[in-house]
């Protein structure tokens, strides 16, 4: 959806700067990009998830003014951080609440693009760049929760890292040589806290480069829109990126934000674990052992299995199997909203991910560990299985011929009322 | 050798060859440069260094169970019952979950029989890491109240798995028994790990 610049350098200074360093085009263009206009406030998510990259790099960058990555201090200097620096409860609270409402946001992201197809060609590499962010903030996430040297970060790091030791059970000897190398001794200790901080300070940055190519993907062929159709008539269907979905994307950002901030100055500690206010203790385990809310279904998976090497395996396809969604879908209608019966599995699928977020919390006994199995069945069978069989057998209910059918009837051409229209 | 493609009429020329063998150089330089950046993060001397550590066991009484650090990682040391080492010596290998023995230095293929986990004549004495081999936990078993799991030994309550009175896998995720690190008595009641 490329289409010709329409800056024009108005004074003598922005002509000579545009000849040499175009980048007041490039920002101008970006901004008047051409959106749908049909999009709905589930293509917000994108606009928050920015901001909260921003705002924790921002605040992380200012943690790490006061912490100290190393094992007799890294938890006394988050207690001096709470206690004594200026506003550092603020700004420990806003990362620590900002990392798990940023979950909350991709989680939304990624099923509004499920729900209307989004990943679908020419969407793809969109979608799978997506997914290796997801992978990124996990692997983000996971090292910063360690970072606070409590006892659930300690036994985090140590179950999670012991992962990899699972391999000992295909070559004898390489999965305890790569745990020893992750972790730089032969236990979680100094070493291995303070490359997880230098790698902690690292990727959000990385994921700035991924979303940089996300925004870039995404500019290609456009924004989907709830009916899946493509654009065919750029003036009739479209509207300038700003701004129309500025506004939008602020009017969503502003509920968020209320949200955002209710947990941060109300209830901080709601969705931490209180085990992690003790510091850690290399010689003793967790009764219970338990990750971040946003970990839940993925550790309910892992434990799902009753074989160690099998369970790790389980899990890291639960993330593999989303970079072949493209593929696996073979309907030829993008959106949910026209696949009456593909709707009702989607709703199944956001059930059983609830599901294994529910169980993931629980011990892994009795009818909570069969559910656990359960429901991880139905993940893979969702993606494996469900998703090319329905695009197959399914008729999609009827849908508009063009993206302008599908907003004409609401009214729109009733005398004396103004359509808006692209600013010229 | 020509110097162009003409000269030499479409063979090898000497372009060509400087051409792969730059390209062989700086593949093998970039080769060589990346393994110090892996190898950095390998322990370190001053963990290697931590490699050994004295234990005196004459405080330790019949059913009493200590943990000690060596490298960093709790070692259980408990002075077993002669009911606990009984039922460890009785139990046939053919009900275990992992054949083999676990001792560290030893080959893998060493039945994992209650004497090949201790020293001899030392029976009552059982020395294992006790780090769980599913992910890492510490199981429950070595203070006095804990929960020791139906097989009277160890019990893992991150994820469920079952240890023996000779530290083995019985039940649940974990695939080997406790490990027994390297250590020998330097007196009658003073052991070296390490």
């Amino acid at each position: 959806m490329s289409h010709a610049s329409t800056y024009q350098p108005k004074t003598a200074f922005t002509r000579w700067l545009d000849s040499r360093l175009p980048i007041i085009r490039f920002a101008g263009d970006f901004m008047v990009f051409g959106t749908p206009r049909n999009l709905n406030y589930l293509w917000a998510f994108g606009a928050i998830l920015t901001f909260f990259l921003v705002l924790q790099i921002i605040t992380g960058v200012i943690l790490a003014m006061h912490y100290t990555p190393s094992t007799g201090l890294a938890f006394d200097s988050i207690e001096r951080i709470m206690r004594d620096v200026n506003y550092g409860w603020l700004m420990r609270y806003t990362h620590m609440v900002g990392a798990s409402l940023f979950f909350l946001a991709v989680y939304i992201h990624m099923f509004r693009s499920l729900y209307y197809g989004s990943y679908k060609a020419p969407r793809e590499v969109l979608w799978m760049l997506g997914v290796a962010i997801l992978i990124v903030m996990i692997a983000t996430a996971f090292m910063g929760y360690s970072l606070v040297w409590g006892q659930m970060s300690f036994w985090a790091v140590t179950v999670i890292t012991n992962l990899f030791s699972s391999l000992d059970s295909i070559v004898q000897g390489l999965g305890t040589t790569i745990v020893q190398w992750i972790w730089g001794g032969f236990s979680v200790d100094n070493a291995t806290l303070n490359r997880l901080y230098s790698l902690h300070y690292l990727l959000p940055f990385v994921i700035v480069g991924l979303v940089a190519l996300h925004i870039w993907a995404l500019h290609v062929p456009g924004s989907n829109n709830p009916t899946g159709l493509e654009v065919r008539n750029e003036a009739k269907e479209t509207l300038p990126f700003h701004p129309y979905f500025t506004t939008k994307d602020l009017a969503a950002m502003a509920i968020f934000g209320l949200l955002f901030a209710y947990i941060v100055f109300y209830t901080p500690n709601y969705l931490g674990d209180a085990v992690n206010y003790v510091p850690a203790n290399p010689l003793v385990t967790p009764p219970h052992i338990v990750p971040e809310w946003y970990f839940l279904p993925f550790y309910a998976i892992l434990r799902a299995i009753p074989s160690k090497l099998g369970g790790v395996i389980a899990m890291f396809s639960s993330l593999a199997v989303l970079f072949l969604i493209p593929w696996l879908d073979t309907s030829r209608v993008r959106s949910a909203r026209y696949r009456p019966l593909y709707r009702l599995f989607f709703w199944a699928l956001v059930f059983d991910c609830l599901a294994l977020g529910y169980l993931g919390s629980q011990p892994p006994e009795g009818n909570a560990l069969l559910a656990a199995r359960f429901f991880t069945a139905y993940y893979f069978i969702h993606f494996l299985l469900v998703m090319p069989i329905v695009g197959l057998i399914e008729t999609p209910t009827p849908m508009p011929e063009t993206l302008a059918d599908s907003f004409k009837h609401k009214g729109q051409e009733k005398p004396g009322q103004m359509r808006p229209m692209p600013a010229e | 050798m020509a110097t162009t493609i003409d000269e030499s009429e479409g063979g090898v020329s000497r372009r060509d060859f400087i051409y792969i063998a730059t390209t062989a150089f700086a593949a093998i330089g970039a080769a060589a440069s990346l393994w110090p950046m892996i190898d950095q993060m390998n322990p370190d001397a001053s963990a290697l260094s931590l490699a050994s550590t004295e234990v005196d066991l004459a405080p330790v009484q019949t059913g009493q169970a200590i943990t000690v650090l060596w490298r960093g990682k709790p070692i259980f040391v408990r002075n077993r019952t002669p009911d606990e080492i009984k039922k460890a010596q009785t139990t046939p290998l053919s009900d275990l979950k992992d054949p083999s023995a676990e001792v560290m230095g030893a080959t893998a293929d060493m039945p994992a029989t209650d004497a090949n986990r201790t020293k001899p004549g030392k029976e009552n004495w059982l020395i294992m890491i006790g780090i769980c081999t599913h992910l890492g936990c510490i199981p429950k078993g070595q203070a006095p109240g804990d929960e020791r799991g139906p097989y009277g030994g160890w019990f893992c309550p991150c994820h469920g798995s079952v240890y023996d009175t000779s530290g083995r896998i019985r039940q649940g995720p974990a695939p080997r028994n406790l490990e027994i690190p390297p250590y020998q008595f330097t007196s009658d009641t003073k052991i070296k790990i390490g």
